[in-house]
């Protein structure tokens, strides 16, 4: 389906996202709360539509320092996944994670826990989507980048710009001790949105 | 004044003001300046090729449309085309996985199609700090056609 582009799809996904936020936050906060065995709330996340440009801005600054775990998508649905936070709160999960162990700097073991925290999120989000679409989804080993947030948010921003102008993104908050405000950016390839969209039946 | 330039967009500007463009990752921040003018510009470059994605009506997203965009507005602005000279930097690769993407390599494949392009347009590429694994602020200033580069946890460099 050549001619499908992003603008054309995107409030059914935009609907599809918000659902998957919902469930998908939902699953996290659980998922988190057993891992760091310590209580997890979680408020409504927010599902945004941001052109190119303005995506910086809401993360604090393109020059904002975050922490990203990114990871392909395979299965029925292939894409690729962004978790992003900022740095500090990567390290206070990490701190959350491995207790006195933890140093303040993200070395060899605080970078792996990190990928493990962004493992369990992650995939809290993707067996919320099989779930919605009895799609078979695998990901792959997270990578981890610590770098500015505009540096680290051009990989999935080039993704979504081989089929449109914005990005397409859900911001979930959830509150251990401090407000965790986590970003997670679902970039399905061309087909696979309307795999997706087919098996929610809201594409026929 | 400092001229900002987000992602996928351009800008022009002439000395005494600076143009920036904040937290480059794999796109490349491409520069034409004219040192007799002191008039410059710079575009923010996503993707390699407008003719084989061709999604979306940005010129400045595409390496190929967005230096032909950009020579355009600079020229406007009184540069010659003649004298320019260009420098580039980003291009990185923020992440390795593995995955079958032809978008992994996105950043070299930015890079080399910047180069094709300003070779097209028969304008001199003088200096780069392309690739590696690292976010980069780039800042040009035309008073000097000092291009400077500034990365997390290195020391700012200037080509």
């Amino acid at each position: 389906m050549s001619d499908l582009t992003l603008d054309s799809i995107s409030t059914q996904y935009f609907d599809v996202l918000k659902e998957l936020g919902n469930i998908g936050a939902g699953n996290a906060t659980t998922a988190l709360a057993a891992l760091l065995q310590c209580k997890v709330d979680m408020k409504v996340p927010q599902v945004l539509t941001l052109d190119f440009k303005d995506v910086g801005a809401l993360l604090g600054g393109e020059e904002q320092i975050m922490a990203g775990a990114y990871l392909g998508v395979e299965g029925d649905v292939t894409g690729s996944i962004l978790f992003l936070v900022k740095k500090e709160i990567a390290m206070h999960l990490v701190k959350k994670l491995m207790g006195d162990m933890a140093s303040d700097d993200f070395g060899e073991m605080e970078r792996s826990a990190f990928k493990e925290i962004s493992n369990i999120i992650t995939g809290s989000y993707l067996n919320a989507l099989a779930t919605m679409t009895n799609l078979t989804i695998y990901p792959s080993i997270p990578d981890l980048a610590i770098d500015m947030a505009g540096a680290i948010l051009s990989v999935p921003a080039i993704e979504f710009g081989i089929m449109g102008d914005k990005i397409l993104l859900i911001q979930s908050q959830i509150t251990d001790d401090i407000d965790i405000d986590g970003f997670f950016i679902m970039i399905p390839d061309m087909e696979s949105y309307e795999k997706i969209l087919s098996a929610l039946g809201i594409l026929s | 004044m400092e001229v900002k330039v987000g992602m996928a967009d351009l800008n022009v500007c002439a000395s005494p003001d600076s143009i920036i463009t904040l937290g480059l990752g794999s796109c490349v921040g491409a520069v034409l300046y004219d040192p007799t003018t002191k008039i410059c510009g710079m575009v923010h470059v996503m993707l390699p090729d407008s003719t084989t994605i061709g999604a979306g009506n940005n010129r400045a997203k595409f390496a190929d449309t967005g230096l032909d965009e950009l020579l355009k507005e600079v020229i406007k602005k009184g540069a010659k085309k003649e004298r320019l000279v260009a420098k580039i930097a980003g291009g990185a690769q923020m992440f390795s996985v593995n995955k079958s993407s032809p978008m992994l390599r996105v950043g070299e494949r930015n890079v080399e199609a910047v180069k094709k392009k300003l070779k097209e347009l028969g304008i001199r590429l003088i200096a780069e700090d392309t690739g590696d694994s690292y976010g980069r602020t780039v800042i040009f200033y035309p008073e000097t056609g000092e291009y400077l580069i500034r990365a997390i946890g290195k020391d700012p460099k200037t080509i």
